[in-house]
């Protein structure tokens, strides 16, 4: 399957979200809003952003317009496919009061509609496998995460254009997808090469006015994702840190960092492996129900630790140290991976600019 | 599919006011199939909701064959518990679980069993020893220490007393601060170490209450030759859903609801004691 490679002309584009409108998904995509790319429902191919490029660097973000004709010439937005399998908030289950004093509980059935994603990145997609092992192939496997991955159609675009903050080539994650999707598409500047990995994506491309790629265009496009690889200037030391960094939790560097660091928690919050949540109860007004949800939380702070009377992450170097000792280190005790994939969001989307392949640098070194 | 943050309604059918702050909750589903079908190791614990308010964490305390009930001894230190406290029997709550891993009681058969808590009402052990009490003959020789802060503190002092007219059986209690009256040991439940002598390689530990405790205790416990491996600790973190999906109660790798919250030593060894994890 992986290896027909199809080639599909930039006027027929189009014709792919056709296809997947008539075969029943809603089209995600990205496209721009507020000056940054999101991934939001899109209607035509207008919606996509064509021309664009990021420029991304420690605590910076920002667009230019061009007149080149490609769609996926940038690098990432603050979120992809996380809000779209572990929604910022789901509601768990009601309780009700009634007059006898007794407590009903009902459960929601969560239900998703089919969802397509234009533009799945590799970083996504390993972020994606490492969420489905959390939420999906344990003892308990989350109904909202299950319902919504198991209606995700995924086009992945392989990276051309990484930022100044990607590293997915050093953490093996990028920049060519390589699992995880159901078509894969590589943009040149006359059309796409799309190959499928899943019968669904089969049966999509099947639908497509595709030719046959010419070796020159093959050529080209592998060309472009190795470059893509080689460009990236940022680097993890090692795919395994974790006993480097527990072998030095008494570091000076993490007093260092913590001087910068503001715990705002904007890391966790747009990192695309970061799974940490709170439960919270919210009574209606005339306390006959009680409705109860989980939200998006991050140990960056206080609450995160809390047991009574003790906070046990009490200040900022031992919450900077709790997520770099888990996202790379203990990690891989839980998932038989690092989590970090490389996207170089909590770089770019940090305030101070702290840049974890520094901070990995100073304290592996 | 199945919603495994869903609790279940129970009924309090009986409340028991143990101390000043601490009471115990005597809880039936009110599904019968629900009861019917509800087992637990002690160590064990459910998340329990008190509606409009949320859900706290708490350790089974019953025997295990009781099928009938099961009991909570809660003590009331914050929002949750302390409205929990204002329960009464006909009150109903909401409860799932149970969760995680239990202490090693199959394990523990035919050795000599210490258990050593420190604190208020420390639960998860007085269960355990409720059912090494019940099964006396399973087990050698029991030794139960225990040490609190101010000797008023100590609850459950009948069953102490009981418990100490056993056969092969210690019972050594401590206060760091004795009132009138006192007649056990004035000081950390670590001294209690030089009254009595534990076998290494015939002992298995069970150990419970504040880390600094627990670590000083361990230490005891290495001087007198005892394996790392044949020392067990319930430990306590934030928990949101206890079932290994919020993060909340890491130590490092393991999840304190799904991990534990008993872990042997070696486990944690390398974290224990380590600010922040
Ligand atoms: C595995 C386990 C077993 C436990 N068994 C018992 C028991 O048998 N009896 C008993 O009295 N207590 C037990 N606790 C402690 C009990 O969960 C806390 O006292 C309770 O969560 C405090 O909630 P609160 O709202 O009353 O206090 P607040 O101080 O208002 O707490 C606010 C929030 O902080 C968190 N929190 C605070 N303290 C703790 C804590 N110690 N552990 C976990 N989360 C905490 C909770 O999310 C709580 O909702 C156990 C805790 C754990 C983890
Ligand atoms: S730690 Fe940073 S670079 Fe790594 S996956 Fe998370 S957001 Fe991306
Ligand atoms: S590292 Fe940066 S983004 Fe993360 S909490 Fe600190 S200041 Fe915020
Ligand atoms: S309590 Fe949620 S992961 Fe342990």
């Amino acid at each position: 399957m992986a290896e027909r490679r199809n080639f599909l002309p930039r006027s027929e584009f189009p014709r792919l979200l056709s296809e997947l409108i008539s075969a029943g998904y809603r089209c995600i995509g990205p496209r721009v809003r507020d000056g940054a790319i999101v991934y939001e429902p899109i209607t035509g191919v207008e919606d996509l952003p064509q021309g664009i490029h990021d420029l991304q660097a420690p605590g910076q973000y920002g667009l230019e317009q061009t007149a080149e004709p490609r769609f996926f010439a940038w690098a990432n937005g603050p979120q992809a496919l996380r809000p779209l399998t572990f929604a910022g908030r789901d509601k768990l289950w009601t309780a009700e009061r009634k007059a006898d004093g007794s407590v009903e509980f009902a459960g929601e059935s969560p239900q998703a509609e089919p969802v397509a994603v234009i533009g799945a990145r590799a970083c996504d997609l390993a972020a994606l496998y490492i969420y489905d092992r959390h939420f999906m192939q344990g003892e308990h496997p989350d109904p909202w995460y299950t319902a919504r991955r198991q209606k995700l159609f995924l086009i992945a675009v392989h990276c051309t254009h990484p930022s100044l903050n990607c590293f997915c080539a050093s953490t093996g994650d990028g920049p060519r997808a390589s699992y995880g999707y159901d078509l894969a598409l590589s943009e040149l500047d006359e059309g796409f090469l799309i190959e499928a990995r899943s019968e669904k994506g089969e049966r999509i491309l099947a639908g497509l006015p595709v030719k046959k790629a010419s070796a020159e265009q093959i050529e080209t496009a592998d060309r472009e994702i190795e470059d893509a690889g080689r460009r990236q200037v940022k680097g993890v030391p090692s795919r395994n840190l974790k006993d480097v960094l527990f072998a030095r939790l008494d570091h000076p560097r993490w007093n260092e960092v913590a001087q910068r660091c503001l715990s705002c928690t904007n890391c966790t919050l747009v990192c695309p492996t970061c799974f940490c949540h709170s439960e919270n109860d919210v009574p209606s007004l005339d306390g006959s129900r009680s409705e109860h949800y989980r939200e998006w939380d991050s140990c960056f702070t206080q609450r995160h630790s809390y047991i009574h009377g003790i906070t046990i992450r009490p200040d900022t170097r031992t919450r900077y140290r709790q997520w770099l000792t888990h996202k790379v280190g203990s990690w891989h005790d839980q998932f038989g991976r690092s989590g970090c994939v490389g996207c170089g969001r909590c770089i770019t989307w940090c305030p101070v600019g702290i840049d974890i392949t520094e901070e990995l640098a100073a304290i592996c070194r | 599919m199945q919603n495994p943050y869903l609790p279940r309604e129970a009924e309090i059918v009986e409340r028991v006011q143990e101390a000043p702050t601490i009471f115990t909750l005597k809880l039936r589903f009110t599904d019968p199939a629900a009861q019917g079908a509800y087992g637990y190791v002690p160590g064990q614990f459910n998340m329990i909701y008190l509606y409009g308010i949320g859900e706290v964490a708490i350790s089974i305390v019953s025997d295990p064959d009781e099928t009938e009930t099961l009991d909570h001894t809660i003590r009331a230190v914050g929002r949750v518990t302390r409205a929990l406290s204002r329960l009464q029997p006909g009150d109903r709550i909401g409860v799932r679980g149970p969760y995680g891993r239990g202490w090693p009681l199959l394990e523990a058969q035919g050795k000599d069993v210490a258990l050593i808590t420190g604190g208020l009402g420390c639960a998860p052990l007085v269960s355990v020893i409720r059912y090494i009490v019940a099964r006396r003959e399973r087990f050698r020789r029991l030794l139960i220490m225990q040490g609190v802060k101010r000797s008023d503190d100590l609850i459950w002092h009948e069953q102490y007393q009981r418990w100490r007219e056993l056969p092969d059986t210690q019972v050594l209690l401590a206060a760091e601060v004795a009132e009138p009256g006192w007649t056990w040991h004035q000081g950390l439940v670590t001294a209690l170490f030089d009254r009595t002598h534990i076998d290494p390689g015939q002992t298995i530990v069970f150990l419970c209450g504040p880390e600094p405790m627990m670590r000083a205790s361990i230490y005891e416990l290495g001087q007198r030759g005892v394996a790392d491996g044949d020392i067990w600790l319930s430990m306590e973190r934030n928990m949101h859903c206890g079932i290994g999906h919020c993060g909340h109660c890491m130590i490092g790798a393991p999840f304190v609801c799904r991990n534990g919250p008993v872990f042997p030593y070696p486990e944690l060894k390398a974290l224990l004691g380590k600010k922040g994890f």
